[in-house]
């Protein structure tokens, strides 16, 4: 509790501190964002996402009384460590390409006899779903400072790096945009806000190699799976489903061009 | 030896047939554009007043939906009919008043899932999203080109001046209809596809070349 308290405390003296880095003339606005993002690292309540999903993982839930402890996440029964710099990735036993929410949610209704239609139905920040993003934090967090090396031997992995860089940039939606009308140049901004190019490694800890994150202007913790869903709420298109194919897709394009890249996730936004 | 000869050319084999049948299941780019199409169309759901129709694309939206530019001929037709689309301003009347101007860019509201109706009154610009335009605004995107001083490197004095015509019915068509000049412009067509109507256009058209625009000093 004191911890939280404290955490509480360091993360609103961060905000006042950013307002006045912005307020300063002759200071950049990245900037004054990285000395933002230095000052909330001490203390990121992504670890408290941390915790949850490490105690998720391991206690017996759900109609099977069962734990997630013989989740295969690709590197065999139980492997964590090193598994979320590797996805998505084509599992066998589900015969399709899985990212890490949806594998964990794989799991949560073969293991445990949860019902994964249902969890994927579920709104972020609800019930399961919250969950899931509390297990991916954690699963995320088992692969910090490693690098991302998506296989690609399989055909299916191939064939949604294709699909993904289609999806990536299709162009639809009362504004024309794309995901690339934003991230396919260096160097560009919307608002304040750095853009990524999501065509290339855009370095560590960018990107594809940042999420899961915690947003600091809505006090959310924020997968991989809902980063993707509010871009698509920003480009004005229709709504993507949970887990739905263009998001698989758009995983295996991003993490597939971020070889290379280290994980610092879970990371901390603005 | 001669066993693990044989040995090493049944694995050389059957590793050259997995390689072949690794290749062979990976689909054609044609076939790939037609499965990105269907995962296009089975991925999405309607929400609120976005609904699935956004994801039809029209001639320009899918020529411009890769990463190498449409063929000249494909984005002449594009701008063509672009072109064709803009609606010029009832009587001529091309301006209206720049601090409502400068609001509509300030407002990046509009035609999301969660925005309760799609009127285009309930609709910001974007415009400092993308684009510097009154320097008094720190916060700007760069997706686009500066627009401070819009009107004054034109050499628009007074708008009422004949030599000013050109850029200025550039500048509305530009707002109405971005594809008219640029088949893959990264810019909203605001009045065509009405996100914007003709008096809030009327407003951005004075932030950017009234003389009297804060954009303009």
């Amino acid at each position: 509790m004191t911890s939280t308290v404290r955490r509480g405390a360091v993360v609103g003296l961060g905000c006042v501190v950013a307002a006045a880095a912005w307020g300063q003339q002759g200071k950049t606005a990245a900037d004054g964002i990285a000395e933002y993002r230095r000052m909330l690292e001490d203390g990121n309540p992504a670890e408290l996402y941390e915790a949850k999903g490490e105690e998720l993982w391991k206690k017996a839930r759900g109609p099977k009384n069962a734990s997630l402890e013989k989740c295969d996440l690709g590197k065999g029964p139980g492997v964590v460590k090193g598994a979320f710099v590797e996805l998505p990735r084509y599992f066998s036993d589900a015969g399709r390409v899985m990212d890490l929410e949806t594998r964990l949610v794989h799991c949560m209704e073969t293991l445990q006899g949860l019902n994964a239609a249902e969890i994927a139905k579920t709104a972020f920040g609800r019930g399961e779903m919250a969950n899931v993003t509390a297990l991916a934090t954690w699963v995320a967090a088992s692969s910090r400072g490693m690098r991302f090396d998506l296989p690609t031997s399989h055909p299916e992995e191939k064939r949604f790096y294709e699909l993904g860089k289609r999806a990536f940039f299709f162009r639809g939606g009362p504004h024309d945009f794309s995901c690339a009308a934003c991230h396919a140049e260096d160097g560009k901004r919307i608002r304040l806000q750095d853009l990524p190019n999501l065509t290339k490694n855009p370095g560590d800890g960018i990107g594809f190699a940042a999420w899961p994150a915690y947003r600091v202007s809505n006090g959310q913790m924020w997968g991989m799976q809902l980063r993707l869903n509010d871009c698509y709420r920003q480009q004005r298109f229709p709504y993507p489903g949970f887990g739905s194919d263009v998001t698989i897709a758009l995983g295996s394009y991003m993490g597939i061009n971020a070889k290379g890249a280290a994980s610092i996730a879970p990371s901390i936004k603005r | 030896m001669k066993q693990l000869r044989t040995t090493l050319l049944v694995a050389a084999i059957s590793a050259a047939g997995l390689l072949v049948a690794g290749c062979a299941a990976v689909p054609s780019p044609d076939e790939l554009d037609a499965q990105a199409q269907a995962m296009m169309k089975a991925s999405f759901r309607d929400q609120g007043i976005a609904k699935v129709d956004r994801i039809q694309q029209d001639l320009g939206q899918a020529a411009c939906s890769s990463d190498t530019p449409p063929p000249e001929t494909v984005a002449k037709q594009v701008e063509a009919q672009a072109l064709a689309t803009v609606r010029w301003p009832t009587g001529g009347q091309y301006f209206g008043d720049f601090v409502a101007g400068e609001r509509l860019a300030q407002s990046g509201v509009g035609m999301a899932w969660n925005n309760p109706t799609a009127d285009t009154k309930a609709n910001g610009g974007n415009c400092y999203n993308c684009h510097q335009i009154d320097k008094k605004e720190i916060s700007f995107g760069t997706i686009g080109p500066s627009l401070w001083n819009y009107g004054k490197v034109r050499g628009v004095k007074n708008v009422t001046d004949p030599a000013a015509a050109p850029i200025i019915q550039y500048t509305w068509g530009k707002l109405w209809n971005s594809k008219a000049y640029a088949a893959c412009s990264n810019m909203p067509r605001f009045g065509h596809q009405q996100i914007l109507d003709e008096g809030q256009i009327r407003n951005l058209m004075s932030l950017l070349l009234d003389p009297r625009s804060p954009v303009n000093q």
